[in-house]
């Protein structure tokens, strides 16, 4: 964590990103409408902090993660990362800008290329980016598996000789190979046991204390997010709908969608299980590629208004480094309230 | 739940192995277990600690080759399960054994409607005429709480959302009234929102139809809120065996004690730091002669080396195979 005396450098940028997957259909295969994966996102990330991205399935956080990376071409919005605007830049000449950041993919079996040894998965990057000896690059091949606490002697065994921890591991050295300092974290942790799970989020904690990284942390497990984050943005069909200081968010949630969320994880704790007050969210999430009128979330909102199922809410800051995107909060709060409720 | 009632299943000493090219796994080793009427029994584990492959001998759900149930008795009933020819065990499971498996979209036939699939069981088990099976799928259907009951019978799976399926294999799992549920990881595949949805329907249906459950699980979250039991096993073995306050207040094995340290909680202080089991669970390839936790274990003494301990009792109800005794903080005298 970083002195908030001085104010921290902003890293990365998002603003307004929108990435839009076409559907096509019928005989010739025309663009019948398009999935609206993420729809309008923003948020900053400061140097040396990690930010968590939570959501549950098909909320767009992992498109989301990539499409900042710009592994998609994005439909529109900008993303700057490190001051050097990415947004729209062709994929050439973003290859010169992509040793500063990198990625940790979910499934450690199918993002390691089961042909090639532990070396040269890890020695890839540095053969395409850089121009090292090959004495030079096993050096550094060796110093990357030390730093991820693989054994030195396994460097030319293959990745199914290893378990899914290890297999993280292998992966998360890739990334590190040339030094990035922002790496995107697609649920890093989801394929692994209990167990495992803490001991990557570990060493991803360790790394980042050692060599000052920045992460976007994409994960569906809130408690593990709470552990790791220093803030937490929420995302609901395409969109961030909380965006708070992980103490804050967790302690007092204000959208009434991360609010149910929140309540919704069971606790390992039969005690507090009894007592324990939970918010059952009726019905399912809606179709990105229709998403409702109004906030995206009208449809199974316990506290809905009569506004939300025609105007959209703006995401706004509430409280210093609190943002919501809600009618119950911000500038609307009091017209909202005024109007009765008829539902 | 009655402390001195009969239990309806009765496991004794399983043992399965699997047969592969490279050599043996011995997946499950003397697991023993009874199921009390109306109770929840859960069982925590990592994955390959041998908890479905347990559940899935019982009910010889597991292909033979590679899997062989080389020793031990499941009672249910007064038969043993293990002895019972095919037809009779047929009889026995879908109609008194419920099962539910994890993934709900590769347990649905994707070919046949929702309604077809759930009148299946009600026809062969039940002996029920179309007309008669049809209004009771639609029943259960609305049981588990899918709106428009009726009407979505003769939709196909893939026109029901996760949480949706999940309720249909649940539907068609108590179609016969069974005696005993088996849930495998049934809520795993599902988001938090849903999983608290489908927890609830359970626990409302448990009160409705009280029926045994066996629930098994990697969540401790889930465990904590739904079992009345738990049993906890790690490399094919139960090495602990408690109710559920019990196991969570006073854990007595080092395993045991070391998972409920690894898992934050969303709720009340965050722990400045995340506690870690350092290593791998063991490889399988042989009975285990010593303990499996040896090497993970942060209270291994010389005896842990040559014997594999039994269970032995520590509490009402409560018994846990180790040497080290907790509540003395140095070996047990056993």
């Amino acid at each position: 964590m970083f002195d908030t005396s001085a104010p921290a450098r902003k890293l990365v940028e998002v603003r307004d990103l929108k990435m839009h997957f076409p559907i096509y259909a019928g005989v010739f295969r025309k663009q019948v409408g398009e999935v609206k994966a993420v729809d309008g996102v923003s948020f900053d990330i400061f140097e040396g902090e990690t930010l968590g991205l939570v959501g549950e399935s098909g909320c767009g956080k992992s498109t989301c993660g990539r499409a900042i990376l710009r592994l998609y071409d994005i439909t529109d919005g900008s993303v700057v990362i490190d001051g050097v605007e990415i947004g729209h830049t062709p994929q050439s000449a973003l290859r010169k800008i992509r040793p500063t950041m990198q990625m940790v993919f979910q499934d450690p079996q199918a993002s390691l290329d089961p042909r090639m040894t532990v070396a040269s998965i890890i020695g890839e990057p540095l053969m395409e980016h850089g121009n090292l000896s090959k004495a030079a690059r096993l050096d550094r091949i060796y110093e990357l598996m030390d730093a991820v606490g693989l054994n030195r002697n396994f460097a030319n065994r293959y990745p199914h000789e290893f378990s899914g921890g290890q297999r993280q591991r292998i992966g998360i050295a890739r990334a590190l190979a040339l030094n990035p300092k922002f790496i995107v974290c697609d649920e890093p942790i989801a394929a692994l046991d209990v167990s495992i799970q803490a001991q990557v989020v570990n060493l991803l904690e360790g790394l980042q204390k050692k060599l000052g990284l920045t992460y976007l942390f994409i994960s569906h497990d809130l408690s593990m997010v709470r552990h790791i984050a220093d803030r937490v943005a929420v995302m609901y069909l395409g969109k961030v709908v909380e965006l708070a200081p992980r103490d804050d968010i967790y302690a007092t949630p204000k959208h009434p969608y991360t609010v149910a969320l929140l309540s919704a994880v069971p606790d390992p704790d039969p005690n507090s299980e009894e007592v324990v007050e939970r918010i059952i969210l009726q019905g399912d999430v809606p179709s990105p590629s229709n998403p409702p009128e109004g906030c995206n979330f009208c449809t199974r909102c316990p506290n809905v208004l009569p506004i939300c199922h025609h105007e959209e809410p703006k995401f706004e800051e509430v409280e210093p480094g609190r943002f919501v995107a809600c009618h119950l909060f911000g500038d609307r709060k009091r017209e909202a309230s005024e109007e009765p409720e008829t539902q | 739940m009655p402390d001195g009632a009969l239990p309806v299943l009765d496991v004794r000493d399983l043992k399965t192995v699997f047969k592969t090219r490279t050599g043996e796994v011995h997946a499950v080793n003397s697991v023993s277990f009874d199921l009390r009427p109306g109770e929840l029994l859960g069982v925590v584990g990592e994955s390959g600690s041998g908890k479905s492959v347990t559940m899935m001998s019982l009910i010889g759900l597991l292909p033979s080759p590679p899997a062989e149930v080389r020793a031990g008795q499941v009672l249910f009933d007064g038969r043993d399960l293990l002895l019972v020819d095919a037809d009779e065990l047929r009889a026995i499971r879908g109609a008194r054994v419920g099962f539910i498996f994890q993934d709900p979209m590769t347990s649905l036939n994707p070919v046949f409607t929702v309604g077809f699939q759930l009148m299946e069981p009600l026809r062969t088990h039940m002996g029920m005429k179309k007309k008669q099976a049809a209004k009771r799928a639609a029943e259960l259907l609305e049981l588990v709480g899918i709106p428009d009951a009726a009407g979505r019978l003769d939709d196909f799976p893939h026109q029901f959302s996760g949480g949706m399926r999940q309720r249909v294999m649940i539907a068609m799992a108590l179609a016969c009234d069974p005696e005993v549920l088996i849930a495998d990881e049934p809520t795993t595949a599902l988001d938090v929102t849903i999983q608290a949805q489908i927890l609830e329907l359970v626990k409302d249906l448990r009160q409705k139809l009280g029926m045994a459950i066996v629930w098994i699980t990697h969540d401790l979250g889930v465990i904590a809120g739904i079992a009345d039991r738990v049993m906890v096993m790690y490399a094919g073995q139960v090495v602990e065996q408690a109710p559920v306050k019990e196991l969570f207040g006073n854990p007595q094995h080092p395993y045991t004690r070391a998972l409920l340290k690894t898992v934050p909680s969303v709720r009340g202080k965050r722990a400045e730091n995340l506690h870690v089991i350092e290593g791998q669970p063991p490889v399988l390839g042989a009975a285990p002669t010593a303990c499996p936790f040896r090497d993970r274990c942060p209270h291994v003494f010389e005896r842990c080396e040559r014997e594999n301990p039994l269970r032995r009792p520590v509490g009402k109800g409560h018994d846990v195979a180790c040497f080290w005794d907790a509540a003395i903080g140095g070996p047990a005298h056993v």
